[in-house]
């Protein structure tokens, strides 16, 4: 029932991107996360669904290095990644997104983004005490390349706004546009339709398709909008209670019987 | 004559201010010769205020001198725990014991030198400073390639270091003072160490090692604690304060220091202060702040306070841009130090007291939150309003009562928590201090970039 990913499919022979291998997670006597198993090839777009409280936001978490797995391994680019700090994981190149927006809501837009340039900035501490000459050449290319990335979203015309006072659809961009900025190989996109009305999901999955192309990225995203997951995902994974209950291609998922019994309960699996 | 005193006292409070904020308006200005023309000229009108008369009253008396001194150190201190606090978002009561150090350890260098005409303490001071410095350096270099180190492991490791560099220097500055202290000569024929000159230098050398001193401290200090929450840190460094405080109470009794006479107090300083020196290192505590916060450093530092969560998602080391910012607030708050106990040439463990401690957060606090000129501003005004005014208009009162001030400080505080929780400037920069406006890009030529872009504009709201 439940399909193993990368079968058969034109990407078979790549290296993976993502290889997570056995992955457990414990909160005192809670199984979080129980033998996770998931690999993602280059140029994927993966959803992970499932029902609230599967374990989906820890996953995630445990591959950005904000929790460190039980036990169980992470391989990025074919190096371990399991117990490294989050930053040191960012910096070698998986960027995220947060279920609620996380912005640093007293900086400006432009800020919001030259900060994800922060360790490629190319200056240290001392060459910014001093001003000498390549102060100045790297940040002007800094903000020139975070004033771009803003122009290819459409938030040119706000960079001086502060992060705290733009619409919701805009913050979200925001986040997008500053996850990106970090010039990430992964992207994991958490929840991104949350709260957005029907147009904004709309102009969300095109924006989403948009940086895939353009960034030539990979992306695994948790969505509860089966509209975005079955409409933008070549493979899906689900979740429940900590444990993957089935993958498979969207068509797949749709038909699967645990997955239906995951959503809306045994009884009514029958009637479905 | 009160009248009188009371219309000057208030004359002087906006002509500093003013002074400042032309200060800071010169300094951003674009020719470098202007710059420096102005900064001549905003160090001559205060010194020839010391000297011009009218009438038999200096313009500015020895009063109106010691409260501008005082206000240069206390801005120091103030900004140093502006970008801890303001800027970092940690809640840090420490920078009065960092303060107290530079201070102690400043004044200590020079004592030797000028009382006992020995270089002894300034050799070990010197060369403990750099070897400590570089075995940090190294030792972070060296570590940084070893993840998952155990913060308590690398703090012992540094520890180790540190005292191995103390005890170094201790041993090696001895040696060296052995071989110079002779060049001091006598007392009828004064060597080459003896001249007016040489202590200049010493003076120099001594706030500079002493700020460098208490950013060591405050690093082996900071490594440890900074790893525990905001609040727990604020706790932390209280508990630094009274360390520190009860060390200097006890200085001739369990530290081997009887110079500095303990609880009775440290007399004997050389008055090596002077307006120059003042003047020169508040400029230099200003521009190191501000390159620091108006750069990709600064941003770090700014976003941990924001979001410690994201700013790690977006690869900033959260622990190692507190550090950062508790260093060098510390750098700033042991220069101020050294600055204070050569104007003031006696130092009392009372003076560094956790209690006086709570001054600088006041003042941080009355300025604005992540605000530099608010802090400048308040610096001044705290001390040229409060401590100058106040202090003597109550005077008049009788003798005990310049103690309401501080029923009025506390009142005065809560009075602008409630009216005006951002402080009394706000988020607002004067000149130099304010961040490069950075203007919206012209429409970019259509390029590739610009095609696709459409398609995600948003939706017409």
């Amino acid at each position: 029932m439940a399909n193993p990913i990368g079968n058969g499919t034109a990407t078979s022979t790549d290296r993976p991107i993502l290889d997570i291998q056995k992955l457990n997670k414990f909160f005192g006597g809670l199984r979080a996360v129980n033998d996770f198993n998931l690999t993602i090839k280059p140029g994927e777009l993966v959803g992970l669904i499932g029902p609230n409280g599967a374990g989906k936001t820890t996953v995630f978490n445990l591959i950005t290095g904000i929790y460190a797995p039980s036990s169980g391994d992470i391989h990025f680019l074919g190096q371990s990644i399991a117990g490294l700090e989050p930053f040191e994981i960012t910096q070698r190149g998986i960027a995220r997104t947060f279920q609620n927006i996380r912005l640093f809501p007293n900086l400006t837009v432009l800020d919001n983004v030259r900060i994800a340039y922060h360790f490629h900035a190319g200056y240290g501490l001392f060459d910014a005490i001093l001003r000498n000459p390549r102060f100045y050449a790297q940040e002007k290319e800094l903000t020139e390349r975070a004033q771009d990335f803003l122009a290819i979203f459409k938030l040119d015309r706000v960079q001086n706004e502060l992060a705290v006072n733009l619409p919701y659809g805009e913050q979200r961009r925001v986040e997008i546009a500053r996850a990106l900025a970090s010039n990430p190989r992964l992207l994991l996109l958490d929840e991104p339709a949350a709260g957005m009305n029907p147009n904004e999901i709309l102009n969300l999955m095109e924006l989403i398709r948009f940086i895939r192309e353009r960034f030539n990225l990979t992306i695994l995203l948790i969505e509860h909008q089966m509209r975005v997951v079955m409409g933008i995902c070549e493979w899906i994974t689900v979740m429940d209670f900590g444990e993957v209950i089935a993958r498979g291609t969207p068509k797949e998922i749709q038909n699967n019987e645990r997955v239906i019994e995951a959503y809306l309960g045994r009884g009514t699996a029958h009637v479905a | 004559m009160e009248l009188g005193f009371l219309l000057g006292s208030v004359v002087k409070i906006v002509a500093v201010l003013g002074w400042l904020y032309g200060l800071l308006q010169v300094m951003a200005h674009a020719s470098r010769w202007v710059k420096i023309a102005g900064i001549v000229i905003a160090f001559g009108i205060i010194q020839i205020a010391f000297s011009l008369r009218i009438g038999n009253q200096a313009i500015l008396n020895d009063f109106d001198a010691g409260l501008l001194f005082q206000a240069c150190t206390m801005a120091m201190v103030a900004l140093g725990l502006n970008l801890i606090y303001g800027f970092n978002g940690q809640f840090s009561l420490g920078q009065w014991g960092f303060y107290g150090l530079g201070a102690y350890a400043a004044a200590y260098v020079t004592y030797k030198w000028f009382n006992d005409r020995t270089s002894s303490a300034l050799f070990v001071l010197l060369i403990g400073v750099v070897l400590a410095g570089l075995v940090i350096l190294g030792l972070r270099r060296f570590l940084g390639r070893y993840y998952n180190l155990p913060v308590l492991s690398a703090f012992t490791l540094y520890l180790i270091g540190s005292a191995a560099a103390a005890a170094v220097a201790v041993f090696a500055g001895n040696g060296i003072a052995s071989i110079v202290d002779p060049l001091f000569g006598t007392k009828e024929a004064p060597g080459l160490l003896s001249s007016d000159v040489a202590l200049q230098v010493v003076f120099l050398l001594a706030v500079i090692c002493a700020g460098i001193f208490a950013a060591e401290v405050s690093f082996l200090f900071g490594l440890p604690v900074l790893s525990l929450g905001s609040d727990y840190f604020g706790i932390a460094t209280l508990g630094f304060s009274i360390v520190i405080n009860t060390l200097m109470v006890n200085s001739d009794t369990i530290l081997p220091f009887p110079e500095m006479k303990g609880g009775r107090g440290m007399i004997g300083i050389p008055k090596l202060t002077t307006w120059f020196w003042v003047f020169a290192f508040l400029l230099l505590v200003i521009v190191i702040m501000r390159n620091v916060i108006h750069s990709s450093v600064g941003r770090a530092i700014l976003s941990v306070r924001e979001d410690e969560t994201a700013a790690k998602a977006m690869g900033i080391d959260v622990a190692g841009n507190k550090l950062l910012a508790f260093v060098i607030g510390s750098l700033f708050a042991g220069l101020g130090g050294g600055i204070y106990a050569h104007y003031i040439g006696f130092l009392s463990p009372g003076t560094f007291s956790f209690l006086a401690g709570f001054n600088p957060l006041i003042v941080v606090v009355f300025g604005g939150l992540g605000s530099m000129t608010g802090t400048l501003a308040a610096s001044f005004g705290w001390m040229f309003f409060l401590e100058g005014l106040l202090r003597v208009l109550l005077g008049q009162l009788g003798t005990e009562a310049p103690t309401w001030r501080f029923v009025l400080y506390p009142i005065a505080l809560l009075l602008l928590m409630l009216l005006r929780p951002q402080g009394l400037l706000g988020k607002t920069e004067w000149g130099f201090l304010r961040a490069p406006q950075v203007k919206p890009r012209p429409p970019a030529n259509p390029t590739s970039d610009a095609r696709p872009a459409a398609s995600i504009a948003p939706a017409a709201r």
